[in-house]
């Protein structure tokens, strides 16, 4: 992994390694805030703006703090700190500098500490031993796919919701039958690379 | 103390079933029941500890830093959990990799901690944390099952179909996991309404 060229860091991260659909990592907003493609778009820009950020700030954190003091033991703690502690960080940056994009963003910003992607992201970072150049690409491609996931979903579930289904499989379970139909698709690009 | 504080997880407020929370290691890691079986108790380790250290200091963490003061307390039981499977379960820990540190952001535990251990006595806080754990343990292990039966025609190892059988692989590859909790989520729908009928 640790020489991948940049341009199949980039295909697999959106497509063959889709982080919602073949990692499982984010499905709580991909469930909860998929009822409305605008919404949905709202969130996919969020998560990429915080995603970017806490990948490189992990890959300082690791390799300049961590391992020089022997401490990698406290990895999962340091992170979801750093984690904690930008998202609240952007969300005031944010509202100080651009009230417009605070509205579009600030709802889902909170929600996006608990998201398993981003502290997933950072860990999986570490773990395929990603130089900063590849950490970065990997990052922000990572969550593009999880924003293409929850855009094109959301688009599904806006026609799901004014069509016939049976009542046991109204709400939820007609959702994640959707995305096993979807995730189906994506398998598609198994040995794209 | 009070015991219904045990059984209000396992059933009624059950979170996968009723609540829908923790999907990602719900979906992630149940290709087979045993696996199902260890990431709930893992999980369920982990929110009892927090449930008790969390209602302990829940007269000390002021509340507008109690989010971040939460997912520390988490964060340290979940590195220890790690650390104790690592160790003593090595063959577990790797079949669930990178699940085990993200038990973190299982929205379960935290909402615990908000919902209840922060309100709550200690013996009853456990008492909860016992019966959440032991809910998502029970849902995990029947999704696990569920697709360890249809994508390799077997329960925690042992065959059930025979050889004869041909495994619906696409059960254990990740649209498995959705399509399963979709229709085991319809059916408990459908248990709901007769009930309610």
């Amino acid at each position: 992994m640790q020489n991948e060229s940049l341009f199949v860091i980039m295909v697999s991260a959106i497509l063959v390694n889709n982080f919602v659909l073949s990692r499982f990592l984010g499905i709580c907003p991909f469930l909860g805030v998929s009822k409305q493609v605008e919404t949905a778009f709202g969130m996919g820009m969020a998560v990429t703006f915080v995603m970017t950020l806490a990948g490189i700030l992990t890959y300082f954190v690791q390799y300049f703090i961590l391992v020089p003091l022997h401490y990698e033991f406290l990895q999962t703690v340091a992170f979801i700190l750093v984690i904690a502690s930008l998202v609240q960080f952007v969300e005031i940056v944010l509202q100080k500098m651009s009230p417009t994009l605070y509205q579009a963003l600030g709802v889902f910003l909170p929600l996006i500490t608990t998201n398993c992607a981003v502290l997933g992201l950072a860990l999986l970072n570490i773990q395929y031993k990603f130089g900063l150049l590849q950490t970065v690409v990997h990052s922000f491609f990572a969550a593009i796919g999880f924003s293409l996931a929850i855009v094109l979903f959301a688009g599904i579930r806006e026609k799901i919701e004014i069509s016939d289904v049976p009542l046991p499989f109204k709400g939820f379970p007609v959702a994640l039958i959707t995305a096993s139909l979807m995730s189906i698709a994506f398998l598609g690009f198994t040995g794209l690379v | 103390m009070n015991i219904k504080n045990l059984t209000n997880g396992l059933f009624k407020e059950n979170p996968i079933f009723v609540q829908l929370l923790g999907m990602c290691p719900t979906l992630a890691v149940t290709t087979s029941a045993m696996n199902g079986v260890g990431m709930g108790l893992a999980t369920t380790s982990v929110l009892v500890c927090s449930n008790m250290a969390i209602s302990l200091l829940r007269k000390v963490i002021p509340a507008k830093v109690r989010i971040p003061a939460f997912i520390v307390v988490i964060a340290t039981f979940v590195s220890i959990v790690g650390m104790v499977m690592e160790g003593f379960v090595p063959a577990l820990f790797n079949a669930l990799g990178l699940f085990i540190p993200l038990i973190v952001v299982n929205c379960i535990i935290l909402a615990r901690a908000e919902s209840f251990a922060s309100k709550n006595s200690i013996m009853d806080s456990m008492l909860d944390g016992l019966g959440m754990g032991l809910g998502f343990t029970i849902a995990l292990t029947i999704l696990g099952s569920v697709r360890e039966l249809f994508g390799n025609g077997s329960i925690f190892g042992v065959s059930i179909f025979g050889a004869a059988y041909k495994p619906a692989l696409i059960m254990i590859l990740p649209p498995g996991a959705f399509l399963a909790l979709g229709i085991l989520l319809a059916i408990y729908n459908q248990a709901q309404m007769k009930k309610a009928r």
